[in-house]
């Protein structure tokens, strides 16, 4: 049964582990890359976070908790923070994610949006809350614009992610894709 | 006989399990990482895991900063090296003085039978990038252990005291900025030898100050008073520039002043630094705990009346040693 806000329903292809772990790995370049300095560092989006979101709901079996656990730990590194505490909220994220993964899939781009953001904002919390704890400072409600531009680049993540994804099967000769 | 479901539709544990699972693994890092700093090593391995690809991922950038040098106009490097050629002969002289009044010290200290001042060690490096975390004030620069950086140096750029390393990596280092919170330096007013602690306040929209905490509100501290570090800590060396007092709000209301200071240092530009580090200890701790206690009511005692006269209560008990107020008067 097509679902009724999605116009063209592909069958897509099996997916490649390889590109998978390409994608993880280049978001997690993107993330290592130094921050431009001043308020706009709170703009950057958390790429590691939004590819983990989408292999989640895309390929819930082959991306699990287990690697969002250990690209958390990554980036607790990278971030010079407390370690877990990125662990901690990429496996809820995860976690998230995968449970919802059937249902996000029917809906069409801005839908999944919809159920992707909160998602996000939830992973931002649980770092926001653990530095609390340990006395941070409230560093201000721009703090969670990063996830609000990371779901506006939902669409060409998922353009570009499932486009190995939708070549054709058979191979012509006269047309490139 | 046992029925177990076909291995299509084995999937290991449940979701909900496996979250519970690295949730408390999480939280296990946390508390260990938090409470008893036992996971260096972990952070240490993943970092030298690290480096490569954080290489990797500067190298457009790094590459076009190269080019874009390399492109820069003969007018500019010339304008620069003319301003080069200058201060360093405006410092020469300086610093001709200063060879012959470090001999002079050295003797004088030894007629004081005093110690004499620990020879230097420096590294230069660079500052890479910032950390990309929202809520502390860090850098990380480009010299690691391998290069001698150790976690708890005192890192320095031409103007002032930029930090401290608070964790080395094999090639890099993080540097905690003055501006971090719950970054403490000692330090003492140039003018007048008062002593007092800065901590860092980050946020606002200068990228972050300092506060002198628990001056009282009568202290003598004056706007535009120079601030150096006081040396008593056996940390950061005696006499090294950390910021100048911005604005004073005494309040009736509260026992302390809100001295709030600028950093002297360009902490917030990406630029050369320097890594100290003295050789030994800079300064003999005060005497060990044991003899405190005896005296541990006299000293309370102390303390109270150091409060009335505004003097920073816990720096009241004479320090042994050179004083910071033998560093003043070379700034001068």
């Amino acid at each position: 049964m097509p679902a009724p806000s999605q116009p063209q329903q592909y069958i897509l292809l099996p997916v490649n582990p390889w590109f998978i772990g390409f994608t993880l790995v280049l978001s997690l370049m993107l993330n290592l890359l130094p921050l431009p300095r001043g308020g706009w560092a709170l703009l950057v989006p958390d790429w590691v976070a939004l590819s983990l979101v989408f292999w989640n709901i895309h390929q819930p079996r082959r991306v699990g908790l287990l690697l969002a656990w250990v690209l958390g730990l990554v980036m607790d590194v990278n971030n010079a923070s407390l370690l877990g505490e990125h662990a901690l909220a990429y496996s809820i994220l995860s976690y998230a994610a995968i449970t919802m993964h059937r249902r996000v899939r029917w809906f069409g781009i801005s839908g999944q949006i919809v159920h992707v953001l909160p998602l996000l904002l939830a992973a931002q919390g649980v770092v926001l809350l653990i530095r609390l704890l340990v006395g941070g400072a409230f560093p201000g409600a721009l703090y969670f614009a990063s996830s609000v531009i990371a779901v506006l680049l939902w669409p060409a993540i998922s353009f570009l992610y499932l486009a190995p994804q939708r070549r054709s099967v058979d191979k012509d000769e006269n047309r490139p894709i | 006989m046992e029925y177990t479901p076909p291995p299509f539709f084995k999937q290991g544990p449940s979701a909900l399990a496996r979250l519970v699972l690295f949730a408390l693994m999480s939280l296990a890092l946390l508390v260990f990482d938090a409470r008893f700093k036992l996971l260096e090593r972990v952070r240490f391995g993943v970092a030298t895991v690290l480096y490569p690809l954080q290489i990797a991922a500067r190298a457009p950038g790094d590459a076009a900063a190269n080019l874009s040098g390399y492109l820069a106009r003969q007018r500019q490097l010339l304008t620069e090296n003319e301003r080069l050629e200058r201060e360093k002969l405006e410092s020469a002289k300086t610093l001709m003085r200063a060879a012959q009044l470090e001999a002079e010290n050295t003797n004088l200290r030894g007629l004081l039978a005093m110690r004499e001042r620990i020879p230097l060690v420096a590294v230069a490096a660079e500052m890479l990038f910032d950390a990309r975390d929202p809520f502390t004030r860090k850098v990380v620069i480009d010299k690691g252990v391998l290069a001698g950086v150790k976690a708890g140096q005192v890192v320095v750029d031409a103007t002032g005291v930029v930090g401290q390393v608070t964790r080395a990596f094999p090639a890099v280092a993080e540097v905690s900025l003055l501006t971090d919170r719950g970054q403490a330096i000692p330090v003492q007013v140039v003018r007048n030898g008062l002593r007092a602690i800065a901590y860092g306040t980050p946020g606002g929209a200068d990228g972050g100050t300092m506060e002198l905490k628990f001056l009282a509100s009568n202290a003598d501290v004056r706007e535009g008073d120079v601030l150096t570090t006081s040396g008593l800590d056996g940390v950061y060396l005696p006499g090294l520039p950390v910021a100048t007092v911005l604005r004073i709000e005494r309040e009736a209301g509260y026992a302390f002043a809100r001295i709030i200071c600028k950093p002297a240092a360009g902490i917030d530009h990406f630029g050369q630094v320097l890594v100290l580090t003295a050789e030994k200890q800079a300064v003999s701790m005060p005497a060990p705990e044991t003899e405190e206690k005896s005296v541990k009511g006299k000293r309370r005692k102390l303390r109270a009346e150091a409060g009335d006269k505004g003097v920073a209560a816990p720096e009241a008990p004479a320090a042994p040693g050179p004083g910071p107020n033998s560093a003043a008067p070379e700034k001068k």
